[in-house]
C-alpha cells in the first residue's frame, strides 16, 4: 500500500477528449501514456517520480481495460531489460525511475537496447533528482544519453509541452528506432497546471499478438559482428533520421528578439526561469516575449546542427544555458560553430555557475552579465532589479540592523536534518545497536539507500558509507578480511527490505555465504519500499490484489545458504533486538550472522490503523488507545532519553519549577505509543518519568465497576497524602479532584 | 515577435515554508483552487526536504489575474527579491526564509505560526540548547511588511483541526490576497473533508490576522519564574520559617528562598526546612559584602542548595507519581471525561546502587561485606519493572516506597548527598571573601547533577571536575567567567568533548 493514494485523481485519466485535464505533473504523463497507445509500462519507485509508479499502481482497472501491462520492477535494471519487448515488435512501452541512480543501475540494459536499436516506441522517463531539495550524487543523466545514444528530451516546466513530449517521444524512437529519455526535474513532476486531454488509445498490435506470432532478428542482437553494425547505424541511419525528425516536426522552440546581435540557448526545462530571469532584467514579459533572442533546445541531445548554425550566424554572442557540469551542451556547441567557421563567442560556465541548481537568482546574475558585455545599453536606463525594492524600502523609518538579515539569522537557526518519523520500528533497532556499541565498543557499519539511513545523522551517528541501493552488504565486503587477518570485531551492514530485494540478497548475502564471511548484515524488514513512499514488495505482509506479498526474507537468505540467523518480529523490544545484534557481533562461527528486524512501517501502519480505530469506536466496540508521557517533575533535564531515541515526538517543554532552568522532556499529541522511549529508558535504565497512559473506549460494566473501585480506594489514598502534604506546604497545593 | 506586451497583470508570488506532516500540500491546493475559482491562471509546485518526512519543505506558487488569449510563463522557483507573500509553518522556517532572501522589506507579507518545532540539535543538548526565538522574530519582523503571527498550531488544534487550517484563514485575513473571506470559506466547504473544525480553524486564523499587532514572545519559553514570596505560609507549620527569610535575608533572595524552601519541605519535612535556610545563612555570613543590593549569592544559594538537598531519588519519584494532581493531568493528557476508564503503566529499572541507597548506612555497609547475598539481591531487584499505577496493587506498592520518606534522612544515599553538599558549600565559602564571581559560578555548577544512574554519575563526575577546575583557576582574574564557560560547555553534550575542549582552552588538565 503506497504513502500515497490517488484513486480519485485517477479518475480523471478517463475523461474524454478535449477536456481541461488540472493536476500533478506526474498525472498528466500518465494520461499522455495511455492516449499514445502504450503497451506495457513498468519501473522503479523513487522522487521524484515515486508518485507515476503510484498512480500507475492504482489505474490499475483503467489499465486493464485499454489492454495496458503495469509491473513495478525489481529494479531499474529489470525495468529497461523490460523495454526489449520493444525490439522485435511494434508495441510502445515505457519505464521510469529516478535519475541518475536509477540509470546507473540500468545503464547495462540500455546500453544493450540502444545499441541494437528498436521497432515500437521505447520511453525511458527519467525523473531528474539534480539540485535543490535532491537526495542523490550531483549528476545528471545527460551523458548517458550521449553515450549509448539515446535522445534526451527536456520538455519546458509547462503541462502542454510535457504531454506532447510524451507524444513526440514515441514517434521519435519509432522513426528513429532509438530507445527516447524524457527527463522531468523535481518541480516538473509536482508542478500542478492543466492540459487540453486528447482520446485515451488501445494499441494496434498488441503483446498478445506478440507472443502468439514471436519474431526475431539476429542483426537486432548485440553480438559480433552486429554490434559493429549497430554502431554504424546509429551514426549513419538513426542520427540523420532523428535530425530530421526533430527539425521537421520543430520539438525545439524559437523565441524571436530585437537584440538580434545576440542570442540565448536553453534546455527546454530551465526556459521558464531563463524568461523569469529576462522579465526581471526588463528583457521579457510575463506571456514569454523576449528582445533577447532564444533557441529553446526540448531536445537536450542530440543538438541539431543545422538550427544551431541557424540561430547563431550574425550573432556576435550566445549564453549556453545548462545546469550542472561537465558542460556538455557548451562544449557541443563550440565544436559545432568551429565547424561551420562562425566566430560566434559563446558564453556558459564563465558567466553562470559551473554546478548546482540553475535557480532564477543564479540565471539573472549570469544573464545580466552577458548582456552588460554584449548588450550595455540595455542597463542604460535604470533595471527594475528586485534589489531595487529592497533599496526603496529602507525609507520606511524602521531602524536597520548594520548586517544584513541574513548574516545576522545563519548562527540562530537550527538545521533540520531529517530524520526517522514518530514511532518508526528503525529507531529502536540504531537505540539497540548504540546500547550494545556501549558494551562491545563502536564497529564499521555499512549503511545502504532507505530510512535506515537516516541513522548517520543525529542522534545515532551510525553507518559509515552508502555505496548505493541494496549494496549496503556488499560496501562490507573487504572487511571480510578480518576473519583472515584476526580482528577482534567484524563489520556490520545495513540493509532495508526494498534493497534487499533490488540485489542485497544476491549482491550481499549470496555472495557472502560463497565467500564464507564473517560479517554482520542487518536486514531491517518493515513491509514495504518505505523510503520510496511505502510500495509493496515480496516480504510485504500485506495482501494485494495484483501481487504476490508474503514470502519471508529468512527463507529468502536460508535458501541462499545462510546458517545463522535470527528474526526479531517486533523491533521494539529492544532487549531482544539488543540480545540479538550483540550475539551476531561477538559469534565465533563462520559464515555470515543475519538479523532480520521485522516491524511495520508506522506511517503505513498508521494510515490503516487511524481510520479504522476512530470506526471501531464509533461503533462501540472496546478500543484501548495509548500514549506516552513524561512526569516533569521527574524528569531531570538531561535529555538523554533524546539523544538515545530521537522520536520527533518526543520534544521539550518548560519545566514548570523556577528551580529546573533546562527543559524538561515531553511526549506531543503526535505520540502512537509505539513505547520506544519508555523500553529505552528501562534498557538503558535511564530514568523514571516515562509512563504509558491508555484511555478505554467503549468499555464494559464490569471493566467500570473496577474501575470504580478502584478509583475510589486511590483517591482515599492520595487524599491521606495530600493532607500530609497540607501540612508541610509554602505555598497552597491544588485541590484534589 | 519582439515587442514585449504593455499589459501587466496582477501576479502574486506565494512561497510557502513548512515541515513534513504539517499538510503544506493541502495548503498550496486551497490556494490554487481559490484562485482558480475566481478564473485566475494558478501554478504551484514543490520541493520537498531531503526526507519525506521529517525534513522542511518550500511549496511555491504563482498567480495571475485573468489574461483572455495569452497564457502566461510562470516560474517554478520563489525568487528572492519577488515573493509577495510568505507563509511559514513554524518560527525558525520564517527565520530559514528571511535568510534565503524569500522576505523583502516593504513588499512581502509574512503569514508564520510562532510554535516551534524543535530540531534534534536543540533537543539533544543536556542543558538548553533552544535556539533564540526572540532574536529570530525581531529580524522576521523587521524584515516583514506585514507580519501575522500566532501560534497557528495551537489555534488550529483548538478548533480540532489542522495547522494548514489556520494558515489558510490568516491569509485571507491579511488581505494579501484579492479574495473575500467567503471565497476562503468556499474553498474549505467545497473539499468535503473536515469541513467544519477546518471552517472553524480558518475562522480563528481570520480574526487573528485582522487583529492588531502579533504579540510580542516572552523572552525564554523554557524560563519559569519564581512564584513571589507569599504573605503567609498554607501551612501554620512553615509560618515561622517564613518569617526567618523576611527577618533574615536580602529582599532580592525572598522569591527564590520560598521556592526552595517549599521544594525542600516537600520533599522531606519542615525541619528539613529550617535546616535548608541555615546552609543559606552559613554561606551568606562568609560573604563580606552580603548587603549587595542585588542579593545575588543569596539568591544562587537558594537555588542550588534547594537542589542539592532534594536529590533524585526513588522515594521522590514515588511520592510525584502517587499524587492525585498526577492522576488528574494523566486524564486530562489522554482527553477524559469524568466516566472514562483511563489506566497507567510506570516504567522503572532501579539497580542495586538505587536500592542499597536506599538502605540504612549500617545494614548497607554489612551488605558490602558479604558480595555474595548482595548479588543475589541484585538479581532479584535490579530489573526492568512495569508498574501499573491505577491498580491497587501497583498503587500501593509505589506508596510504600514513598512512604519511606521517614527513614530517608538515617538512609547511606542521604548521607552520601550530605557529605557532598557539605564539601561543596566549604569550597564555595573559603572563594566567597576573594573571588565572589567564582563563588557565584561555584553555586551554579549544581546544576550538573541531576537525574539517575547514568545521567547522575555522569553529572556528577563532571560536577567534580569543575570543582577541581574551580580550584585551579582560583586567584587567576578571570576565574569566574572561565568557570561559567565550563559549566556550559559541560552542558552542552553526553560525551564532555565541549568540556574537553574548553577545559584546553584555559590550559587546565583533562
Amino acid at each position: 500500500m503506497a504513502e500515497r493514494s490517488f484513486a480519485k485523481e485517477v479518475q480523471q485519466l478517463r475523461v474524454p477528449a478535449g477536456t481541461e485535464f488540472r493536476g500533478e505533473g506526474i498525472l498528466a504523463v500518465t494520461k499522455a501514456l495511455l492516449e499514445s497507445g502504450v503497451s506495457y509500462v513498468t519501473g522503479y519507485q523513487g522522487s521524484p517520480i515515486s508518485h507515476l509508479m503510484d498512480v500507475l499502481a492504482d489505474a490499475q482497472p483503467i489499465l486493464n481495460a485499454l489492454g495496458v501491462y503495469f509491473e513495478p520492477a525489481a529494479s531499474e535494471a529489470a525495468a529497461a531489460a523490460a523495454l526489449s519487448a520493444s525490439v522485435n515488435y511494434p508495441v510502445r512501452g515505457a519505464v521510469t525511475w529516478k535519475s541518475t541512480v536509477g540509470t546507473n543501475v540500468a545503464s547495462d540494459a540500455l546500453a544493450n537496447l540502444a545499441s541494437g536499436g528498436v521497432t515500437g516506441g521505447a520511453l525511458i522517463i527519467v525523473g531528474e533528482d539534480y539540485g535543490e531539495g535532491s537526495s542523490i550524487m550531483q549528476e545528471r543523466t545527460h551523458a548517458f544519453a550521449m553515450k549509448s545514444q539515446m535522445w534526451l528530451l527536456d520538455p519546458r516546466p509547462h503541462l502542454p509541452s510535457i504531454v506532447q513530449a510524451v507524444h513526440d517521444g514515441f514517434a521519435l524512437s519509432e522513426a528513429t528506432h532509438t530507445p527516447v529519455m524524457l527527463e522531468l526535474r523535481i518541480r516538473s513532476c509536482h508542478l500542478h497546471g492543466s492540459f487540453i486531454t486528447r482520446e485515451n488509445r488501445r494499441p494496434a498490435f498488441t503483446l498478445k499478438d506478440a507472443l502468439e506470432n514471436p519474431r526475431r532478428d539476429i542483426d537486432r542482437i548485440v553480438l559480433p559482428p552486429a554490434s559493429f553494425l549497430h554502431e554504424r547505424e546509429k551514426l549513419e541511419q538513426r542520427w540523420p533520421a532523428a535530425v530530421k525528425f526533430i527539425t521537421e516536426r520543430k520539438l525545439n522552440e524559437w523565441v524571436e528578439g530585437d537584440l538580434e546581435h545576440i542570442g540565448i540557448v536553453t534546455l527546454g526545462g530551465l526556459a521558464n526561469s531563463v524568461l523569469r530571469a529576462l522579465k526581471l532584467l526588463g528583457q521579457a514579459d510575463l506571456f514569454g516575449a523576449s528582445r533577447v533572442p532564444l533557441y529553446i533546445l526540448n531536445v537536450a541531445y542530440p543538438l541539431i546542427e543545422d538550427e544551431v548554425d541557424r540561430f547563431c550566424r550574425g550573432k556576435r554572442a550566445v549564453l549556453m544555458v545548462e545546469e550542472g557540469q561537465p558542460d556538455y551542451l557548451e562544449q557541443n556547441l563550440n565544436t559545432l560553430l568551429r565547424r561551420r567557421g562562425l566566430d560566434t563567442a559563446v558564453h556558459g560556465k564563465d558567466l553562470l555557475p559551473r554546478g548546482g541548481d540553475y535557480t532564477v537568482a543564479a540565471l539573472q546574475k549570469g544573464i545580466q552579465g552577458f548582456l552588460q558585455r554584449h548588450h550595455p545599453a540595455a542597463f542604460a536606463a535604470p533595471v527594475a532589479l528586485s534589489l531595487a525594492a529592497r533599496k526603496g524600502a529602507v525609507d520606511d523609518g524602521v531602524p536597520r540592523a548594520p548586517v544584513s538579515a541574513a548574516a545576522a539569522l545563519a548562527p540562530l537557526l537550527p538545521p533540520r536534518p531529517p530524520g526517522l518519523c514518530v514511532g518508526c520500528p528503525e529507531r529502536p533497532i540504531f537505540s539497540s545497536l548504540k546500547l550494545v556499541e556501549r558494551e562491545l565498543g563502536m564497529h564499521h557499519v555499512s549503511a545502504d539507500i532507505g530510512c535506515h539511513l537516516f541513522s548517520i545523522m543525529p542522534p545515532f551517528h551510525l553507518g559509515a558509507t552508502t555505496m548505493g541501493y541494496g549494496l549496503g552488504g556488499s560496501s562490507a565486503s573487504a572487511f571480510a578480511a578480518g576473519a583472515q587477518l584476526g580482528a577482534s570485531k567484524p563489520a556490520l551492514a545495513f540493509m532495508g527490505d526494498g534493497g534487499f530485494w533490488h540485489n542485497g540478497l544476491t549482491s550481499g548475502i549470496a555472495n557472502a555465504v560463497f565467500n564464507k564471511q564473517r560479517n554482520v548484515f542487518v536486514i531491517v524488514d518493515n513491509n514495504y519500499s518505505a523510503a520510496t513512499g511505502g510500495q509493496d514488495l515480496p516480504s510485504s505482509r500485506a495482501v494485494n490484489p495484483n501481487r504476490s506479498t508474503m514470502h519471508p526474507i529468512e527463507r529468502a537468505v536460508r535458501g541462499v545458504g545462510v546458517e545463522w540467523v535470527r528474526t526479531i518480529t517486533r523491533t521494539y523490544d529492544v532487549k531482544s533486538m539488543r540480545a540479538a545484534l550483540r550475539a551476531a557481533l561477538s559469534s565465533k562461527e563462520p559464515g555470515p550472522k543475519v538479523v532480520i528486524a521485522q516491524s511495520e512501517c508506522m506511517l503505513n501502519r498508521q494510515r490503516r490503523d487511524k481510520p479504522a480505530t476512530a470506526k471501531a469506536i464509533e461503533a462501540g466496540a472496546r478500543v484501548v488507545k495509548e500514549r506516552f508521557g513524561v512526569d516533569a517533575a521527574v524528569c531531570s533535564g538531561d535529555h538523554a532519553c533524546m539523544r538515545i531515541s530521537g522520536c520527533p515526538s518526543l520534544t521539550l517543554a518548560p519545566s514548570g519549577d523556577a528551580l529546573k532552568p533546562d527543559p524538561v522532556a515531553s511526549v506531543d499529541e503526535h505520540c502512537v505509543a509505539c513505547g520506544h522511549c519508555g523500553e529505552v529508558a528501562d534498557a538503558a535504565v535511564l530514568c523514571p518519568s516515562f509512563y504509558k497512559a491508555h484511555k478505554v473506549h467503549n468499555p464494559g460494566a464490569a471493566e467500570r465497576w473496577l474501575d470504580r473501585w478502584r478509583r475510589r480506594a486511590l483517591a482515599w489514598l492520595q487524599a491521606r497524602q495530600w493532607r500530609a502534604r497540607a501540612h508541610r506546604a509554602l505555598f497552597p497545593l491544588e485541590a484534589p479532584r | 515577435m519582439s515587442q514585449l506586451s504593455t499589459l501587466k497583470p496582477h501576479s502574486i508570488h506565494i512561497a510557502i515554508m513548512a515541515l513534513g506532516g504539517q499538510g503544506g500540500g493541502v495548503l498550496v491546493d486551497w490556494i490554487v483552487r481559490l484562485a482558480e475559482h475566481a478564473g485566475w491562471t494558478a501554478q504551484a509546485t514543490s520541493v520537498a526536504g531531503v526526507a519525506q518526512r521529517t525534513g522542511a519543505t518550500i511549496y511555491y506558487i504563482e498567480l495571475v489575474e485573468p489574461t483572455p488569449g495569452q497564457a502566461p510563463v510562470l516560474a517554478l522557483m520563489a525568487v528572492p527579491g519577488d515573493v509577495d507573500v510568505l507563509i511559514a509553518a513554524e518560527l525558525m522556517e520564517a527565520g530559514r526564509a528571511v535568510e534565503r532572501g524569500l522576505v523583502t522589506p516593504g513588499r512581502t507579507t509574512v503569514i508564520a505560526s510562532s510554535h516551534r518545532v524543535f530540531a534534534i540539535q536543540e533537543k539533544m543538548v543536556s542543558g538548553n540548547g533552544i535556539a533564540d526565538s526572540a532574536q529570530v522574530l525581531d529580524i522576521v519582523r523587521r524584515e516583514a511588511r506585514h507580519l501575522v503571527m500566532a501560534d497557528m498550531q495551537a489555534l488550529a488544534a483548538g478548533q480540532g483541526s489542522v495547522i494548514s487550517a489556520s494558515l489558510f484563514g490568516a491569509l485571507a485575513g491579511s488581505g494579501a490576497l484579492p479574495f473575500a473571506l467567503a471565497e476562503f470559506e468556499a474553498v474549505v466547504e467545497r473539499s468535503g473533508v473536515g469541513v467544519k473544525p477546518s471552517l472553524a480553524a480558518l475562522r480563528a486564523g481570520a480574526a487573528v490576522a485582522r487583529s492588531a499587532a502579533p504579540p510580542d514572545p516572552p523572552a525564554d519559553p523554557m524560563h519559569t519564574a519564581p512564584r513571589p514570596l507569599p504573605a503567609t505560609a498554607a501551612s501554620a507549620q512553615l509560618q515561622p520559617l517564613l518569617e526567618r527569610i523576611r527577618a533574615a535575608f536580602p529582599r532580592p533572595a525572598w522569591d527564590w528562598l520560598g521556592e526552595g524552601l517549599a521544594r525542600v519541605v516537600d520533599y522531606q519535612d519542615a525541619a528539613y526546612g529550617g535546616e535548608y535556610l541555615d546552609h543559606v545563612a552559613r554561606l551568606l555570613a562568609a560573604d563580606p559584602d552580603a548587603d549587595a543590593a542585588d542579593g545575588q549569592v543569596a539568591i544562587e544559594a537558594a537555588r542550588w542548595v534547594a537542589v542539592a538537598m532534594s536529590y533524585d531519588d526513588v522515594i521522590r519519584v514515588a511520592d510525584l507519581k502517587t499524587r492525585a494532581e498526577r492522576s488528574a493531568r494523566l486524564r486530562r493528557e489522554v482527553a477524559a471525561g469524568a466516566d472514562d476508564v483511563v489506566g497507567s503503566e510506570e516504567y522503572f529499572h532501579p539497580r542495586m546502587e538505587e536500592v542499597m541507597g536506599l538502605l540504612p548506612r549500617r545494614l548497607a555497609d554489612w551488605l558490602d561485606g558479604s558480595p555474595r547475598l548482595r548479588d543475589w539481591l541484585a538479581s532479584r531487584l535490579s530489573r526492568g519493572r512495569r508498574i501499573r499505577t491505577h491498580t491497587l496493587r501497583g498503587h500501593l506498592q509505589l506508596h510504600l516506597v514513598a512512604g519511606l520518606r521517614r527513614w530517608r534522612r538515617s538512609s547511606r544515599r542521604h548521607a552520601e548527598e550530605l557529605g557532598h553538599l557539605q564539601a561543596w558549600l566549604a569550597e564555595v565559602q573559603q572563594v566567597l571573601p576573594h573571588d565572589r564571581a567564582l563563588a557565584l559560578e561555584l553555586l551554579r555548577c549544581r546544576r550538573l547533577v541531576k537525574g539517575y544512574s547514568d545521567t547522575h554519575a555522569r553529572g556528577s563526575s563532571r560536577f567534580d571536575r569543575l570543582l577541581r577546575a574551580a580550584r585551579e583557576l582560583r586567584g587567576r582574574a578571570d576565574a569566574g567567567p572561565a568557570l561559567g564557560a565550563l559549566r556550559e560547555a559541560a552542558l552542552r553534550d553526553a560525551e564532555g568533548q565541549a568540556l574537553s575542549q574548553r577545559l584546553q582552552t584555559l590550559g587546565l588538565a583533562p
